[in-house]
């Protein structure tokens, strides 16, 4: 079982950014569970969706308290929620860092294996509006290696109508190649 | 079709497949996802011929399934919660006149105060409703269902609820495996009408029925449910040969063998109580889980045979009927030995989460002997007794509601909230 966590804000697609994920790992023939936090939904609040993935069938229906990474669409989302709780020692972290790394509340203490992907810019670029999901989730193949890039472009093509899918699947491709790069390794390191 | 689905969208592509002609409907989260799929594919021309009408309220949408169904028509309509309270009148016509309707219930709590998260309180409150209720355990459990509710209910002319949990079932996105059109055509026979409202031969029904043999038709509604209760395991059975899978129609056990500690509970929980029992048998406790999809007809004699070796029975509750208890523990006590002690917990109250922490805890009170007769669990006793507090010193009243969210408020700014404890006492 590989639990996910997913923080973000209303109207940033989080919700459709842990189904992604549920559809590439079922892609990948794997069982996969995605679900989001249930409640009034409202632009611009915080928001959490999860996603458990695993090779056998899930049956668990409760809320992930122990994720085994986390993906956060909006960097000032750790001023507001308590974004790193029960995350595992040797988790992940994937963090759509637009700006300064600075803008990040203290992450000493935190896995070494965090992620600063600037997300939404990519998303900027490719899909024309500032949506972090798809490029949050290629940054999250390449350091998890829990879904690969062709199951991820898949899931897109099955979610998204034409016109909207190859921008998503270019902006999942770009975090993706950034997060192996040494670039971003050196980022990780700093973290 | 094995698919990576929403649970709400599930539900629809199954529902679709049965082909209902009539569809009205009502929208109220959590349930409205499967009525917008719906109304979707009826307007793509995808589900022909079908007729989906947007009603007024839940009182017109079960009005009009019930005239749709008194004409012939083979009926389908989604509810949650208030929408539900809405329909009651309704419904107690729609069985009264034995039509095979079938609803899905996205279980929802009921306000005051105002709550739109998951519990039973709904559909419970409609066990006597003449209805049958059938609770799904996950997504595939929820899609098939369906498909077994349209067979009992078109072959016993009693409508029928499939009652999954709204948001922890409808919202999720699971692996389903939904039943095609090929495989329903070949378990449900096309819908031959057990009585038809037909211009040529004019009569008509919802007769009044006085003293002289009013109760003689309500033994007969027993008699009615006690027949459905007895198609439901071949017509299960029969499902499962078209399907290829389980599909648990009465009763979902899971390791009861050798379990002197049995939690009986309906819905999603079961998922996260196979795991829990399976932990906790890996530590060697003796606990094993009872999961009840038939809640009306209540199936008391396979329950009595499921239960014949426990030694102490949980029922694990998210529906309360305040004053008396919970509703299942009431309905279950009688199918339990005498001398066995059942227990009542509630959990899973308007959308707390029942997580495998709080089963356990419920688990391990009970087999150290401390778990009471009735219990809340997780209850945040703190918040309770500031509340109490509040109103022995002759605080300001008002609706409980507006008092207990003050006190977490104050909670919140002065202190840091202590964790809910176990099980809780017997309050």
């Amino acid at each position: 079982m590989f639990a996910v966590r997913l923080h973000g804000r209303g109207g940033q697609g989080i919700v459709t950014t842990a189904e992604l994920l549920a559809l590439a790992a079922f892609e990948q023939s794997a069982y996969a569970q995605a679900f989001p936090t249930f409640g009034s939904e409202r632009t611009g609040a915080p928001v959490a969706a999860f996603c458990r993935l695993d090779s056998a069938p899930i049956r668990s229906h409760e809320p992930i308290t122990v994720p085994d990474a986390l993906i956060v669409a909006d960097p000032t989302l750790f001023a507001q929620v308590n974004v790193l709780a029960g995350l595992r020692p040797d988790g992940y972290l994937v963090v759509n860092a637009a700006g300064a790394p600075a803008a990040i509340a203290d992450l000493s203490g935190t896995p070494a294996r965090v992620c600063l992907v600037p997300a939404a810019e990519i998303g900027r670029r490719h899909v024309g509006r500032p949506v972090p999901g798809t490029a949050l989730l290629g940054a999250f193949a390449a350091l998890t290696g829990q879904v690969t890039l062709a199951a991820l472009a898949t899931a897109i093509r099955e979610r998204f109508p034409a016109r909207l899918a190859q921008g998503n699947i270019d902006a999942a491709e770009e975090a993706y190649e950034l997060t192996r790069s040494v670039a971003a390794r050196q980022v990780i390191t700093h973290a | 079709m094995l698919k990576q689905i929403e649970g709400s969208r599930a539900v629809a592509e199954t529902v679709a497949a049965c082909r209902p002609q009539v569809i009205p409907a009502y929208p109220i989260s959590p349930q409205t996802h499967i009525v917008e799929a719906l109304a979707a594919m009826v307007a793509a021309g995808e589900l022909q011929p079908a007729r989906f009408v947007t009603a007024e309220s839940e009182f017109g949408a079960m009005s009009l399934a019930i005239g749709a169904s008194a004409a012939g028509s083979r009926t389908y309509t989604a509810t949650a919660s208030q929408g539900l309270l809405f329909m009651v009148e309704a419904l107690y016509n729609a069985s009264g006149l034995g039509l095979p309707i079938v609803m899905t219930v996205a279980n929802r709590a009921i306000g005051a105060p105002i709550n739109i998260w998951n519990d039973h309180s709904d559909a419970m409150s409609q066990r006597d409703s003449g209805w049958v209720q059938l609770y799904a355990r996950d997504n595939q459990h929820a899609a098939d269902l369906h498909v077994l509710a349209y067979r009992l209910a078109e072959q016993c002319s009693v409508p029928v609820m499939a009652c999954m949990d709204g948001f922890v079932l409808t919202h999720a996105v699971e692996r389903v495996d939904v039943p095609t059109v090929d495989q329903v055509d070949g378990y449900l026979p096309r819908y031959v009408p057990r009585q038809v409202l037909d211009p040529e031969q004019p009569y008509s029904i919802g007769a009044m029925v006085g003293p002289e043999a009013f109760t003689e038709v309500r033994y007969l509604a027993q008699e009615s449910l006690a027949a459905a209760l007895s198609q439901l395991p071949p017509l299960a059975t029969e499902l499962e040969r078209v399907l290829g899978r389980e599909v648990p129609g009465v009763l979902a056990p899971y390791r009861l063998d050798g379990a002197d500690t049995v939690m009986v509970a309906l819905g999603s929980t079961l998922g996260t109580l196979a795991d829990t029992v399976d932990a906790m048998r890996a530590e060697g406790r003796s606990v094993g889980a009872l999961g009840l999809v038939a809640y009306r007809p209540f199936p008391l004699e396979h329950v009595r045979g499921a239960l014949a070796g426990a030694r102490r029975v949980i029922v694990l509750e998210r529906a309360f009927s305040p004053g008396a208890g919970g509703p299942v523990t009431a309905d279950l006590r009688p199918a339990v030995r005498a001398g066995v002690p059942v227990h009542t917990a509630l959990a899973g109250l308007g959308g707390r989460p029942v997580t495998s922490t709080t089963l356990r805890r419920v688990l391990e009170l009970a087999l150290a002997g401390e778990l009471p007769e009735l219990s809340f669990a997780d209850l945040d006793h703190d918040l309770v007794d500031r509340h109490l507090a509040h109103v022995a010193a002759g605080g300001p009243a008002g609706p409980t509601a507006e008092g207990v969210l003050r006190h977490l408020n104050e909670r919140a700014t002065t202190t840091v909230a202590p964790a809910p404890d176990g099980a809780g006492a017997g309050r």
